[in-house]
Parts: C-alpha cells; sequence; structure tokens
C-alpha cells in the first residue's frame, strides 16, 4: 500500500492540487494498479539491455537554422495564452 | 439513395455522375446528425459553416469540369485530439474547453487537400485516457447498436459516428486500442497503422512512441484510401517514416496466419472466441496455412503498458500549466497555486490518476524498479513479435475480450477497465500494424477479428482483412 505521505508528495511533483477526498481515494486507486504492476517483476530482464531498439533507428538530422514564425501566426499563438503582455505571456511572480 | 450509407469510391462516382452535389450530401450528414446525435453524443463540435464551405468548392470544381480527387467532397469526422485550424479542439477536457486551434495538424492539411469536407469533431475519453469514451469531461458516448452500452475507447465518438452513419469517415488515435477496441464494439473497420507510418504533427500527446492517428471507416477498401494521404515522412514529426506500399499479388495458398496461444484463455467470451475460430476456418478454407505460434510475455503487456504509457503521458500534460493556452486558475494566489488549481480542477479523475501513476514511476528512487524495468519488458515483448513472425505472415486474435459492456459498469474499478486492453496493448508496444475488421455477432452485438501484420505492412493486412470482407 502506498504511503499517504507518498501520495502528497507526487501530487506536489505533478502539480496537482488533490483534495484530502481525492488524495485517499488517489491512494487506494495507485496502490491496486500498483500491485498489480508488481507482476512485471517476475521476468527475467538480465539480458536485455536498456533502450536496446531494432536496428532501424537512426537518429534524424535538419539544419540547425531558426524558421521564425509570421507576424500572423505569432499573434494567433498569443491569443490563446490567459495573460499577455506587450507580446509576452504574463504570469506570477517568479522570483 | 441513402447518401450517408455510400462508401467513399461510391461517393466519388455520385458526384461525377452528377446524382447528388457535394452540398446535398453534407446537408444530408448535418440533418442526420441534427436528428440522431441527441441520443448517441458522438459529436462534440460541428463546424456547419466551414463544411458547406468546403463541399461548395467541390462543387464548383466539378461544374467546371475540373478533375476531383477521390476524397473530394467526401464528409468526415476528427476525433476531437487532432488539430483543426480555428476550430475549438477540447480533448475532451476542461482544461482545454475553449482552446482553438491555430494550426492543421499534417493529416488533416493532407486531406484538406484532397477536398474533404469536415463536419465537426468526435467524443473522447480525456486525452486519450480510457477504453469507453465515459472519461470525457462532456458526458459519454452511446453505442448505437445499443444506447445503454459504450461505443468502447478512447476513439468511441468517431466509431459511433461511422456506425451510425454520421459521416463517411473518421480519424482516430491508437495508443493501446483505442481505435481497434470502439471499432470492434461499434462493428466498423479501424486501422491503427506502424508506429511512425503516419505524422503526429497536430495530435495532442498522450504517449509518444505509443500514439498513431487512423482511419475509421465503413469498409476495408476505405481505410486503404484513407490510409493512402494521410501516411508518410513529415519533416514536422521526425520519428515518421516515409515509405511506399507494396503492389503485389496476395495469394492465399501462400499465406501463414499465426494464432497466438496465449490470447485464446480465459477471460474471453467463449461466444467471441467461437466467432473468433469461425474467421480463422474460413480463411484456411480459403486455403491459408495456420500456425499455432507462442507470444510467451503476452501477459506482461497490460502491465508493461500501464508504466510506459502513463510515464510518457505525465511529461506530455507538463504543458498544461495555465500559463500559454488553456484552462487558467484566476484566483490562484500564487504561481504554484495557477499549477496546482489549474491542473487539480482542469483535469478529470482518470488523467489524474495516469498522471500520478506516471510521475511515480519516473520518481527518483523508483525510475529503476518500474519505468526501465517495463521498457526491457517491452524489448521482450517485441522480440516475441519478431521471432513469430519469422514463421508466419499475419497473426489473427480477438481484438477484444468482450462485446460492448453497459454503461457504468466498468467505471468505477480502473483496472476492470484497463483489461479491455489486454488483445491491442502488444501491438503498440511493439510498434506493429493492427486492423480490426467485424466477423459476426454476440447477443446482437459486434465482435471485431483483428489482424497484425510486420511493420509498415499495412498493405498485407488489408488485403487479408478484404479476403474475410468479401467472404
Amino acid at each position: 500500500m502506498i504511503k499517504k505521505e507518498e501520495v502528497h508528495h507526487v501530487a506536489q511533483l505533478a502539480r496537482l492540487g488533490l483534495t484530502e477526498k481525492e488524495i485517499e481515494k488517489m491512494q487506494k486507486d495507485l496502490s491496486s494498479i500498483l500491485d498489480y504492476i508488481e507482476k512485471l517483476k517476475e521476468v527475467d530482464i538480465s539480458n536485455v539491455d536498456f533502450f536496446l531498439s531494432s536496428a532501424n533507428l537512426r537518429n534524424v538530422m535538419r539544419e540547425d537554422e531558426a524558421k521564425e514564425k509570421t507576424k500572423v501566426k505569432k499573434e494567433k499563438l498569443l491569443e490563446l495564452a490567459p495573460d499577455i503582455k506587450e507580446g509576452y505571456l504574463k504570469t506570477k511572480q517568479i522570483l | 439513395m441513402e447518401l450517408t450509407r455510400l462508401t467513399i469510391k461510391e461517393i466519388h462516382e455520385g458526384l461525377l455522375n452528377k446524382e447528388f452535389s457535394a452540398i446535398e450530401l453534407t446537408k444530408a450528414y448535418l440533418d442526420k446528425i441534427k436528428k440522431e446525435d441527441g441520443k448517441i453524443h458522438s459529436f462534440l463540435s460541428l463546424c456547419e459553416e466551414t463544411a458547406i464551405s468546403q463541399a461548395k468548392k467541390v462543387d464548383e470544381m466539378i461544374f467546371t469540369g475540373r478533375e476531383i480527387p477521390l476524397l473530394a467532397g467526401v464528409p468526415m469526422a476528427v476525433k476531437d485530439i487532432i488539430l483543426v485550424k480555428d476550430i475549438k479542439c477540447t480533448a475532451a477536457s476542461r482544461i482545454l474547453e475553449n482552446y482553438i486551434a491555430p494550426y492543421d495538424a499534417t493529416c488533416i492539411k493532407r486531406l484538406k487537400e484532397q477536398g474533404v469536407v469536415i463536419l465537426g469533431k468526435t467524443n473522447l475519453d480525456e486525452f486519450a485516457m480510457g477504453s469507453s469514451t465515459e472519461n470525457s469531461a462532456f458526458g459519454p458516448t452511446k453505442n448505437p447498436r445499443d444506447l445503454s452500452r459504450v461505443p468502447g475507447g478512447s476513439s468511441g465518438g468517431s466509431a459511433a459516428a461511422v456506425a451510425a452513419d454520421l459521416c463517411c469517415f473518421a480519424l482516430g488515435t491508437d495508443t493501446g486500442g483505442s481505435i481497434r477496441q470502439p471499432a470492434s464494439f461499434c462493428g466498423i473497420v479501424g486501422l491503427k497503422p506502424t508506429y511512425g507510418a503516419v505524422s503526429r504533427y497536430g495530435l495532442i500527446a498522450f504517449a509518444s512512441s505509443l500514439d498513431q492517428i487512423g482511419p475509421m471507416t465503413k469498409s476495408v477498401e476505405d481505410s486503404k484510401i484513407v490510409f493512402d494521404v494521410i501516411k508518410g515522412r513529415d519533416p514536422l514529426d521526425s520519428t515518421s517514416v516515409g515509405f511506399q506500399f507494396l503492389d503485389f499479388e496476395l495469394r492465399i495458398s501462400d499465406l501463414v496466419i499465426g494464432v497466438p496461444k496465449e490470447y485464446f484463455i480465459e477471460g474471453t467470451d467463449p461466444k467471441v472466441v467461437e466467432l473468433i475460430k469461425k474467421a480463422i476456418k474460413k480463411y484456411e478454407e480459403k486455403g491459408a496455412k495456420i500456425q499455432e505460434i507462442s507470444l510467451p510475455h503476452t501477459e506482461y503487456a497490460l502491465p508493461c503498458y500501464y508504466i510506459i504509457a502513463p510515464s510518457e503521458a505525465s511529461a506530455n500534460l507538463a504543458r498544461y500549466d495555465g500559463i500559454k493556452y488553456g484552462l487558467s486558475d484566476a484566483e490562484a494566489k500564487d504561481l504554484m497555486d495557477v499549477y496546482l488549481q489549474t491542473r487539480g480542477k482542469g483535469f478529470g479523475e482518470e488523467v489524474r490518476r495516469r498522471i500520478m501513476l506516471g510521475t511515480y514511476a519516473l520518481s527518483a528512487g523508483y525510475y529503476e524498479a518500474y519505468y526501465v524495468r517495463a521498457q526491457k519488458v517491452r524489448t521482450l515483448i517485441k522480440r516475441d513479435f519478431i521471432e513469430a513472425f519469422k514463421k508466419v505472415d499475419v497473426i489473427l486474435s480477438p481484438t477484444a475480450p468482450t462485446i460492448a459492456f453497459k454503461l457504468g459498469e466498468r467505471a468505477k474499478d480502473p483496472l476492470q477497465m484497463y483489461l479491455s486492453d489486454i488483445f491491442t496493448v502488444s501491438v503498440n508496444l511493439a510498434e506493429l500494424p493492427a486492423i480490426s475488421i467485424p466477423c459476426g455477432e454476440v447477443e446482437g452485438l459486434p465482435v471485431g477479428l483483428q489482424i497484425i501484420g510486420k511493420p509498415f505492412q499495412e498493405e498485407k493486412i488489408l488485403k487479408v482483412a478484404e479476403i474475410f470482407e468479401k467472404g
């Protein structure tokens, strides 16, 4: 059973604001899912490289060139922001 | 002529022969949606005006005698997790409730170039997380074959719309079975392409190593036509691969069909198993060789998926922070509060659960035991298929262990819900293509047959599917 403090900790890491009732339900749900996932411990992974991928994988490269968006496109993106000021995204104080 | 029952080629012929206009066809669909979708709830939003103007352009082309592409004037629906420019895209979540897409996904751009008519956006489980469409923040979709049952998920809206003739075809997405399982539950054709076959640019990301966009259609031929347009390399998605359809003659006497013994275990409805066995028999009668194979790590696929997918999701959903777009908690007192309240309130229960699971699996102290271990098990699952495909050409199985279950039946138990994906998740983990086609009914509800192929052999699985479809 995952401990309540752990649930609080993970919720904080994930930036999810959960009520006490939600934390309790989450504790139950996560515990039962993690119990099911314990099954993976049965598998012998001693001969498996981390990220052993199929032979077909290779890095796809492109020129390191910035492609600036048009003013119209930029405005369209900024329109979606909850709060902007003079073309910048406005947020609460960070420092 | 029932305009809303036509396949893509039938529409094309009808338009060319001037039996009906593109506008008449679009209006027929819009009218049907307004009359019947109230009880099904497959659409989240309609694009009436743009649909009519798209249809008008096609009619103008026909009137001036210009050649029109095969998909011109064909009305389609789009799962509301794929961006269509200037149309709301919500991912069925409150956190994107009023988000208007600023650009087209590449697959949409390619389809628009062919002259399609986009009728609207369809319902889904929030952020594609679910197997029933009950996790939508805007209410579930019902199965058109039985309104007391689920259409499957997460592409339940798309599946229901195609099954109820509310569009000619739709786009869905598949991360663990989300195209194939609803296709099975609603009695339509659903294709999940090979990982990398279709660009994910413009797809709201859930799990980046598993997601694929694919067609949901009334026939195998329609599936091929749509796949042909959306497939292929896209410079905007570096995981997309360019490849050509192999043009070959499929000789059924040369075909070796693999039947995985681990897929015919307890837990699957025996009536579903019976139908699948009947389908396999049909192929055998036509001359195919049937061979039992083993995929020994099958029982580890679900737990493996339920570490990898939530882990990737926890990273992909970190962008919903109330800063750049989407919901933002106006009452938040400081920056941390903006994040906590926006995300706590904007995300539904299943999404929060998966983010938590993923965050836990990736956190310090647990990363090796969960995420790394799951990735290694994934490699073993891939190897199972590589081995099996040395002996067989395609693999057949049930798409889902049951017929569509009742609304509310599994919603309370996350694990029960996850079990609906038991036959589909391995395919995403192994990055293979697979199609689900209707193969009969149990208690009046559709059952899907799943055909799995080698990477980039969509052409082969489509041909094998067509053999069954044509009887």
